[in-house]
C-alpha cells in the first residue's frame, strides 16, 4: 500500500513522541482501508468507529483557528499525515495567505475571490459550501510565518509527488530539485520505486544525479558529472559552476583536477546547447513577428497590391477586427474559448462591410488618382479612429486570451514556445493559404486579376468591374479584420492599434513586390527574422528604425520590390 | 505614374496666366503687411482697455499660424508644382524646430531646475556628465541657425537624391517619406538620442538676450515670421516663374516627356525638394520660440499629412492658396478643439474626404474659377 510507506517516512522525520501514537493509529486505519486514499472511503462510508477519518480531520481543521502560531507546525504535520484530498486546497491557500476563519462560529474558510472592496467570496473548507459574499470584518486570517511556509511547501510537494496526476508529480519533483536535502532525497527515491511515468522517472534521475554531485565518493561524483554533461536544467548549471569556482589567487577550489576538467567540458557542452536553443528561439520570435507583419499586410496586398488602391484606413480595419473580438467576448463572457472562433467570421463580415462601404462611398470617385485616394482614405481612418474613441472610450480594452492559447510548449528547460505565438504563426499561414486559393482557384479571383490587369478588356468580356472592385476591397478589408482578431491576442486593443501597423504593412507589401502574394509572405517573415536578430544588438526601437532605413534603401535599389511583377500587367 | 492627376487631368488644369499673375499674390502680401503692422501696433501701443488692443495670446497664435503657413507653402512647392506628395515634411519642420530648441536650451544656462551651467536639465536627470558632441556650438545663434538650414537640407538632399535618381515616384515616394518621418519619430523618442526623449525640449528663457515671455519679443517674433513668410513667398514665386520653375511644372505634368527632351529631371526634383525642406525647417525654427516647446510628437506622420490637407483645402499649385488653407484649417482647429475636442478628428477626417472628392482644386482654386466666369 502506497500510503504506508509515506507514512513511515513521515514518522521518521517527526520528532514529536506524542505524535507517534497518533501516527500509529493512523497507520492502522491505512491498513484497514483497501483504498489507495483513505479519505475518500472514510468520508464516503462515514463509519464512526474509525477514529481519525472524516470526524478526525474535521476536528483537526477546526482546531486551526484556536491554535497559536507557534504550535501550528505540529497541527500541519498531523493534517498532512491524514492525507485527505480536501486538505490539498487548504494547504495551498494557507501558503498563499488566503486561509481565514469566520469570527462568529470559527468555520475555516478559503477566500476564492475578491468581489469588491472589503467583500470576498469564500468556500467552507470542510463542507465545500460556497459563501457568496462575506465582509472583511467578519473574518480573520490564519497567520503563517516563514517557517510554516517552508513546511507547507514541503507538504504540498509530498502530496503531489504521490498523487495521481503525472503532470503534478513532475512539478513536484521539479520543486524538490531546488532543495535537495536528505529528507527530500529519501522522498524522491521512494517516489522512483513506484513511478511508472517515464518523464517523471527521467526527472527523478536528474534530481538524483544532481544530488550525486555532492556525494562523498569521487567515483560517484565523476559518473554524475559525465551523466549531467549537456543537461539544460538551470540547477545543473548552477551546481557545476561551483566545481570550477576559483579562489582569490585564481586556483581552483576543487582539489580533484579530473572533476574540474569534467565539469568544464560539461559546462561547455551546456553552453553550446544553450546558444543553439537561443538561436532557435530567436528564429521562432522572428517567425512570430513575421506572422504578425504578414497578417497586418496580407489584406493590404490585396487592396494595394492587386487593386492598386492606397488604403490608409487599413490599420483601422485591423483595429475594427480587434474591437469585434472585444464585443464578441462581451456578448459571450462565459465562453472565452469559443469566442475567438466566433470572432473570426464576425470580424470578416464587419470589416468586409466597412470595406465595401469605403469603396462605394469614397474610393469609387477617385479612380486613377492614387494620391487623392491616399488622402481621402486617411480621412476615413481619422473618422474610424475617433468613432471608436467615442463609442468605446480612448482607453485600451481588455481582450481575454482563451485557455487553449495560454501557456507554452516546453521543449526543454532552455526552449519554450508560447502557444499564442505558435497559433498565430499557424493562423497567418492558414489565412495566406486561403487567400491564395481564392485568388488563384476561384472565379472571383480570376475576375479580380482580370480587372486589375486590364479593366477595359475585362469589361468587354462581360465582367462587372464595379462589382468586382467592391468585392475585392471587401475581401481585403475582411482579411484585415481577421488579422485584427489575431492581433487582439498579442497587443493592446485601443484606438491607436491601427496606426502602429499601417507603415509596417505598407513596407512589407512594397518590399515584397506589389501585386505578389508570395512576395508579401517572404517579405513579412524575412523582415520579422531580420528585426529580431538585430534586436539584441541594437535594442527594439533602433532595430525598427534600421529595418525602415533598410527598406527605404532597398526600394532605391529595386523600386518594385523583391518579386516585381513582370509582363504587361506590370505597367 | 508620371502624371499627378492620372487620366482626369487636363493640360489647362492650372491656367498659366493665373500662375504667373501676381493678382492673388498682391492681395496676399498686402493683407499680410496690414495684419502684421496692425496687430503689432494693437499690442504694443494701445492699452488693454482699448478696442484696438490685440492681446499677446492672439499675437502668439498668429505667429504660430504664420509658421504653419510657411510649412504649408513648402509642401505646396513640391506637391502643387512638382507632383511630389511628401508625407514627411513635418520631419524637416521638427528638425528645424529642434535646432532652434537646442540653441534656446543652451541659453537657459544655470537657470534650469538643476542649475547646471553647461548641461540642460534632462541630461542632468539622465546622469550625463558632459555635453554630447552634437550639442557643441549650439550656444552660438549663428551656428544654430546654420544647422537649422543645413541638417534638414542635407537630409533632404540625401533622401531626394536616393529617391529621385532611382525614379521612385507617386505613392511609393509618399509612403517612403512617411516611413522616413516615422523612423525619425522613433529615434527622437529614445532618451539615449540626447534630444530630451519623450518630453523634448522646453522651459526656454530667452533668445538673443531678450526674454521670450515679454510682449515686445513676442511681437518681434511674430513680425519676423510674417516677414520671412512674405520673403519666402516672393522668392518662391520668382523661382517658380523662372525657367527652373517651368521645367518643374513640366515634370509634374509629364515627367518622361521632359526627360526625353533632354532635361535631367531628377536634378530639378532634388533641388526643389531641398529648397522646400529648408523652408519647412525655417518654419519649424520660427515655431519653437513662439510655442515654447518641441517634442518628438512633431514627427508624427499624422502631422505631416495634416499639412497636406491644409494645402489641398487652400488650393495647391497656388502659393497663397496653401497659406490660406493653413490659416483657415488652423483657425478652425483652435475653435473646434476649444468647443468640442471630440469633433475635431471627425471634422478633419471629413475635410480630407470632402476636399479630395468635391474640391480637387481647393477653395482658392474654386474662387478664381468663379471669378473667371
Amino acid at each position: 500500500m502506497q500510503p504506508i510507506e509515506l507514512f513511515h517516512n513521515q514518522k521518521i522525520t517527526t520528532r514529536q513522541p506524542k505524535l507517534r501514537f497518533i501516527f500509529r493509529l493512523a497507520a492502522l486505519i491505512f491498513l484497514s482501508s483497501l483504498y489507495g486514499t483513505i479519505s475518500a472511503s472514510a468520508s464516503a462510508s462515514g463509519n464512526e468507529n474509525l477514529v481519525g477519518t472524516a470526524a478526525y480531520i474535521d476536528d483537526l481543521v477546526n482546531r486551526l483557528p484556536k491554535t497559536k502560531l507557534r504550535e501550528l507546525p505540529e497541527l500541519v504535520d498531523e493534517l498532512s499525515a491524514a492525507k485527505d484530498v480536501r486538505l490539498f486546497p487548504l494547504f495551498e491557500s494557507m501558503l498563499a495567505g488566503k486561509l481565514y476563519f469566520r469570527k462568529s462560529d470559527k468555520t475555516v474558510l478559503l477566500i476564492t475571490n475578491k468581489k469588491d472592496k472589503g467583500v470576498y467570496q469564500a468556500k467552507d473548507v470542510l463542507s465545500g459550501d460556497m459563501i457568496k459574499s462575506i465582509g472583511k470584518k467578519e473574518i480573520k486570517k490564519i497567520r503563517v510565518n516563514n517557517k510554516l511556509r517552508k513546511q507547507l511547501r514541503k507538504v504540498i510537494a509530498k502530496i503531489t509527488l504521490f498523487g495521481d496526476n503525472p503532470k503534478r508529480r513532475l512539478e513536484a519533483v521539479e520543486k524538490l530539485i531546488g532543495d535537495l536535502n536528505h529528507d527530500n532525497l529519501v522522498l524522491i527515491k521512494q517516489a522512483k520505486r513506484q513511478e511508472k511515468d517515464s518523464s517523471v522517472i527521467k526527472k527523478i534521475d536528474l534530481a538524483l544525479a544532481i544530488a550525486n554531485l555532492d556525494s562523498d565518493t569521487a567515483e560517484t561524483r565523476r559518473s554524475a558529472l559525465t551523466e549531467l554533461a549537456g543537461e539544460l536544467h538551470p540547477a545543473v548549471r548552477n551546481r557545476l559552476e561551483k566545481f570550477v569556482a576559483k579562489d582569490e589567487s585564481g586556483a581552483y577550489l576543487e582539489q580533484d583536477k579530473t572533476l574540474v576538467t569534467l565539469a568544464e567540458s560539461a559546462i561547455k557542452k551546456i553552453e553550446g546547447k544553450l546558444s543553439f536553443y537561443s538561436f532557435i528561439e530567436r528564429v521562432f520570435f522572428g517567425l512570430s513577428l513575421g506572422s504578425v507583419l504578414l497578417l497586418a499586410a496580407i489584406g493590404l496586398s490585396i487592396t494595394f497590391g492587386v487593386m492598386g488602391v492606397i488604403n490608409m484606413a487599413h490599420g483601422e480595419l485591423l483595429m475594427l477586427g480587434a474591437y469585434t473580438t472585444y464585443v464578441v467576448q462581451q456578448i459571450m463572457p462565459n465562453h472565452i474559448g469559443t469566442s475567438i472562433l466566433v470572432a473570426i467570421p464576425s470580424a470578416f463580415l464587419v470589416c468586409g462591410l466597412v470595406g465595401v462601404a469605403i469603396e462605394r462611398g469614397v474610393i469609387k470617385f477617385l479612380k486613377g488618382r492614387p494620391l487623392e485616394t491616399l488622402l481621402a482614405t486617411f480621412g476615413v481612418s481619422l473618422v474610424l479612429q475617433q468613432a471608436v474613441r467615442s463609442i468605446f472610450s480612448p482607453l485600451n480594452r481588455q481582450v481575454n486570451t482563451p485557455e487553449w492559447m495560454s501557456g507554452a510548449l516546453e521543449i526543454n528547460p532552455a526552449l519554450a514556445l508560447t502557444y499564442n505565438r505558435l497559433y498565430i504563426i499557424i493562423f497567418s499561414l492558414l489565412v495566406f493559404a486561403i487567400l491564395l486559393f481564392v485568388m488563384k482557384k476561384t472565379s472571383l479571383g480570376l475576375y479580380v486579376r482580370a480587372v486589375s490587369q486590364n479593366r477595359n478588356m475585362a469589361k468587354a468580356v462581360g465582367i462587372r468591374s464595379e462589382w468586382i472592385d467592391a468585392m475585392t476591397f471587401g475581401l481585403g478589408s475582411g482579411v484585415a479584420g481577421v488579422a485584427g482578431v489575431a492581433l487582439s491576442q498579442l497587443t493592446n486593443v485601443g484606438p491607436n492599434l491601427g496606426q502602429a501597423y499601417i507603415i509596417d504593412s505598407f513596407m512589407v507589401v512594397v518590399f515584397g513586390g506589389v501585386g505578389n502574394l508570395w512576395g508579401t509572405l517572404v517579405a513579412a517573415f524575412s523582415l520579422g527574422i531580420f528585426g529580431k536578430f538585430l534586436e539584441p544588438i541594437t535594442g527594439a526601437v533602433l532595430a525598427q528604425i534600421f529595418v525602415l532605413v533598410f527598406i527605404v534603401l532597398f526600394i532605391q535599389k529595386r523600386p518594385r520590390g523583391l518579386f516585381p511583377q513582370r509582363g504587361r500587367a506590370a505597367e | 505614374m508620371t502624371n499627378l492627376f492620372g487620366t482626369t487631368s487636363l493640360p489647362g488644369f492650372f491656367p498659366r496666366t493665373k500662375l504667373l499673375s501676381m493678382d492673388g499674390g498682391k492681395v496676399f502680401l498686402s493683407l499680410l503687411i496690414v495684419v502684421t503692422i496692425g496687430a503689432s501696433i494693437g499690442n504694443l501701443v494701445f492699452s488693454p482697455e482699448s478696442i484696438f488692443y490685440v492681446d499677446t495670446y492672439t499675437i502668439t497664435l498668429l505667429g504660430k499660424y504664420l509658421s504653419f503657413a510657411l510649412l504649408a507653402m513648402a509642401v505646396d512647392i513640391v506637391w502643387g508644382y512638382c507632383g511630389i506628395l511628401s508625407l514627411g515634411h513635418g520631419a524637416f519642420f521638427a528638425l528645424g524646430g529642434y535646432g532652434m530648441g537646442m540653441y534656446l536650451m543652451r541659453q537657459i544656462g544655470d537657470r534650469g531646475v538643476y542649475g547646471d551651467p553647461l548641461l540642460p536639465d534632462f541630461m542632468v536627470f539622465l546622469n550625463w556628465s558632459e555635453l554630447p558632441w552634437f550639442w557643441q556650438g549650439f550656444d552660438s545663434f549663428i551656428f544654430a541657425m546654420c544647422m537649422v538650414v543645413l541638417v534638414p537640407g542635407l537630409l533632404a538632399l540625401i533622401f531626394g537624391w536616393l529617391a529621385f535618381r532611382s525614379r521612385v515616384t507617386g505613392v511609393y515616394l509618399s509612403i517612403m517619406t512617411q516611413a522616413f518621418t516615422f523612423a525619425l519619430m522613433l529615434a527622437f523618442f529614445r532618451n539615449e538620442m540626447g534630444f530630451g526623449g519623450n518630453n523634448g525640449l522646453t522651459d526656454f528663457k530667452d533668445i538673443l538676450g531678450f526674454n521670450l515671455q515679454s510682449d515686445v519679443t513676442r511681437v518681434a517674433l511674430f513680425s519676423l515670421t510674417a516677414i520671412i513668410l512674405g520673403g519666402a513667398f516672393l522668392l518662391s514665386q520668382f523661382l517658380l516663374s523662372s525657367k527652373f520653375g517651368r521645367v518643374i511644372e513640366a515634370i509634374r505634368d509629364s515627367e518622361s516627356r521632359v526627360r526625353f527632351v533632354g532635361f535631367k529631371t531628377e536634378n530639378y526634383k532634388v533641388w526643389l525638394f531641398v529648397y522646400s525642406a529648408v523652408l519647412a525647417a525655417i518654419a519649424g525654427a520660427l515655431y519653437v520660440p513662439q510655442v515654447g516647446i518641441i517634442n518628438p510628437g512633431e514627427f508624427q506622420p499624422l502631422n505631416s499629412i495634416e499639412v497636406v490637407v491644409w494645402v489641398a483645402i487652400g488650393g495647391r499649385g497656388l502659393l497663397y492658396g496653401a497659406v490660406f488653407g493653413a490659416l483657415l484649417v488652423n483657425y478652425a482647429k483652435t475653435q473646434l478643439t476649444g468647443l468640442m475636442p471630440e469633433a475635431w478628428l471627425f471634422a478633419l477626417g471629413a475635410l480630407f474626404i470632402g476636399v479630395t472628392i468635391f474640391l480637387p482644386r481647393g477653395i482658392v482654386g474654386l474662387l478664381s474659377a468663379k471669378g473667371k466666369e
